[in-house]
């Protein structure tokens, strides 16, 4: 597999929601490119559309116009054939499952074999540090971990592509950070390629090789910034100069996408 | 002025039985031999506790005193029904009011093993229960009111007891044949149809008001006619029960189905899920505290519409067929012994339900408590 391989490619992508009173340009004109191994943030301010994006990519949105390809198919077949986690921004764990058998859902309706079952399980439990909880409901668990545990599950049948949609967005700054931190080892570790909604400057410079500045009425991309930040992240690399100059670009971005409106 | 704030019922109590005084006897052609061992009871349990400090003591003191006033006093009725004078029902309302005292320092106590927080929890209201018999027995006796009206519980209790083969013989065949069979066949087709209409659009359009209708069918209307129908034995009455306990399982059904958050049908959209499994998965273990609701309302339900499909034609078995037939011949003790019956079989329905209630939905957040 070539390092510049394109996961998803989306070209004059709109989509317009019809509602009662009247048409919502939820995206209009993206064009995007992201390629393997590749961690992409998407920031920007309510209604601008990352979400939406993301939904598009996951075929739980369908595009009106222009197009967009998910390992070179549709988004539906690409959906078909499983080729994407999916992190929402709540944990969505079943309450009536444990932790274990939560992780084990996307297995059993995939028809994975109960030895396979086990040992994902076992492996997936271990990347996301909930070993040891197996046997614990849900409600059982903190935010935080039920949230990685959300993590887990996505990840358990192996996709290629890991799909984050503001997962971090209900945990205090304490646990995210901490949370930040192993999403960035697990990213090295799995090498997949992740797409990450986020409202957190922070949180996107400090995770992303790429970080797509949106803006809203109609959703659309105002900038894309390539990080040299190295792969290789401390939490206090978020004092250097190079981690603010970044910052400060994303913010501009922010910025200049709001300014029709003041 | 607060010590006897503190155990007004003991205050009271002492303050009934001086009122007593000034009416005696307590059985009008009686005399005041029995009354006489009735008040120093009843006044040694108020004053004891008053003054006792110990805790076991008093509860001790509380049960022997009222209980054995109460017994003294419905046993002082034995062939003079109907004699009971004013000092009966003040001496009674203070036995009642130390019972009253029992219960409440019975419910204060904090217990500390789990064998004693059970056998409270159990004892209290048993004890309460016990009360409202004692009272219903004395009063009724007391005022001579008539069998036909208000038989007293000890008559029901004997002819309970006098008739078990009889209302062994009714509980099987209303309850074991009509009420099992019709509700496990209209829960069933309830909960089936709930599928179909989930299903298939054109069954929701069409079964959903339909099946409106038939939950408005008056029952009164409907059993002569399945009597009719399906003959005069036990089938009739379980077509009654079916028809009344279909609707709440389709209805309770088709809205748990509906229970499932977007964001968990979402998730199983993302793994390319198909109807069958996102039903098996997500959508029925969501909709399990509704379809539990539906089963707890058909368990009361089914029991009502056996029993009174039962009025309308039945082999000379059954608790409709008993209840009605021995209200014609003035037997009301039995009509009361088939009601008891009926209450602990409905408890007991309900009760069993409401366990796998707790063992299925135990993640729910009205059974785990938080």
């Amino acid at each position: 597999m070539t390092a510049a391989m394109p996961v998803i490619e989306a070209k004059k992508l709109g989509l317009t929601f019809e509602t009662g009173d009247g048409q919502v340009h939820a995206l209009s004109n993206v064009d995007l490119t992201i390629n393997t191994g590749e961690f992409v943030s998407f920031i920007g301010p309510s209604g601008c559309g990352k979400t939406t994006f993301l939904r598009v990519i996951a075929d739980l949105e369908q595009p009106t116009s222009g197009t967009i390809t998910v390992n070179g198919m549709t988004p539906q077949q690409a959906r078909e054939q499983r080729a994407y986690g999916y992190v929402f921004q709540a944990a969505g764990l079943f309450p009536w499952r444990t932790i274990e058998r939560n992780v084990a859902l996307p297995l059993e309706i995939m028809g994975y074999s109960k030895q396979e079952i086990a040992e994902r399980i076992g492996r997936t439990l271990d990347l996301v540090n909930l070993k040891g909880f197996e046997k614990k409901y849900p409600w059982q668990l903190s935010g935080g971990m039920q949230q990685r545990a959300s993590i887990a599950r996505a990840l358990a049948f192996d996709a290629d592509l890991l799909l984050m949609d503001e997962p971090f967005g209900a945990l205090d700054e304490i646990v995210r950070d901490h949370l930040n931190e192993q999403l960035l080892k697990l990213w090295a570790r799995t090498e997949k390629t992740i797409g990450f909604v986020t409202h957190s400057i922070p949180e996107a410079v400090y995770l992303s090789t790429k970080i797509v500045v949106m803006s809203p009425r109609p959703g659309r991309v105002t900038d894309v910034i390539e990080s040299d930040l190295p792969r290789e992240r401390p939490l206090d690399i978020r004092e250097s100069p190079e981690f603010l100059a970044i910052a400060a670009r994303v913010r501009d971005g922010l910025r200049a996408g709001h300014s029709y409106e003041d | 002025m607060s010590f006897l704030l503190r155990n007004w019922q003991s205050s009271l109590v002492l303050a009934l039985v001086v009122m007593s005084m000034a009416f005696l006897p307590i059985i009008s052609s009686g005399g005041v031999g029995s009354a006489f061992l009735i008040v120093l009871l009843i006044v040694a349990g108020a004053v004891g506790a008053m003054v006792l400090k110990d805790r076991i003591a008093i509860l001790v003191l509380l049960f022997g005193a009222a209980h054995g006033a109460v017994w003294l006093l419905i046993g002082a009725l034995s062939g003079k029904t109907g004699e009971a004078t004013t000092s009966f029902y003040l001496l009674l309302a203070a036995s009642w009011l130390l019972a009253w005292r029992l219960v409440t320092v019975l419910s204060s106590i904090k217990p500390k093993g789990r064998g004693v927080d059970v056998f409270l929890r159990l004892f209290i209201p048993l004890l309460f229960g016990a009360w409202l018999l004692i009272l219903w027995e004395a009063i009724v006796r007391g005022a001579g009111i008539p069998f036909v009206l208000l038989p007293p519980p000890s008559a029901v209790a004997a002819r309970f007891s006098n008739s078990l083969p009889i209302l062994a013989a009714d509980v099987n065949q209303t309850i074991f044949k009509a009420v099992l069979f019709g509700y496990v066949v209209g829960c069933g087709t309830g909960f089936l149809a709930a599928i179909l209409a989930d299903r298939f659009v054109f069954m929701r359009r069409g079964l959903l008001p339909i099946g409106n209708l038939v939950s408005a069918l008056p029952i009164i209307g409907v059993a002569p006619i399945m009597v009719m129908w399906f003959g005069f034995d036990w089938q009739s009455k379980a077509a009654v029960v079916i028809i009344m306990t279909f609707f709440p399982m389709l209805v309770n059904t088709v809205t748990g189905l509906a229970a499932a958050g977007h964001m968990e049908r979402d998730l199983m959209r993302t793994y390319a899920s198909g109807y069958w499994q996102t039903l098996a998965k997500l959508r029925l273990p969501a909709a399990m505290p509704f379809i539990f609701n539906a089963l707890k309302i058909n368990s009361t339900l089914a029991l009502i519409g056996a029993i009174v499909a039962e009025f309308f034609g039945t082999p000379v078995v059954g608790m409709g067929f008993r209840i009605s037939t021995e209200v014609g011949r003035m037997n009301v003790d039995m009509v009361w012994a088939e009601i008891a019956v009926a209450a602990l079989a409905g408890s007991v329905f309900y009760g069993v339900i409401a366990l796998a209630e707790r063992a299925v939905t135990f993640w729910h957040p009205s059974i785990r408590g938080g």
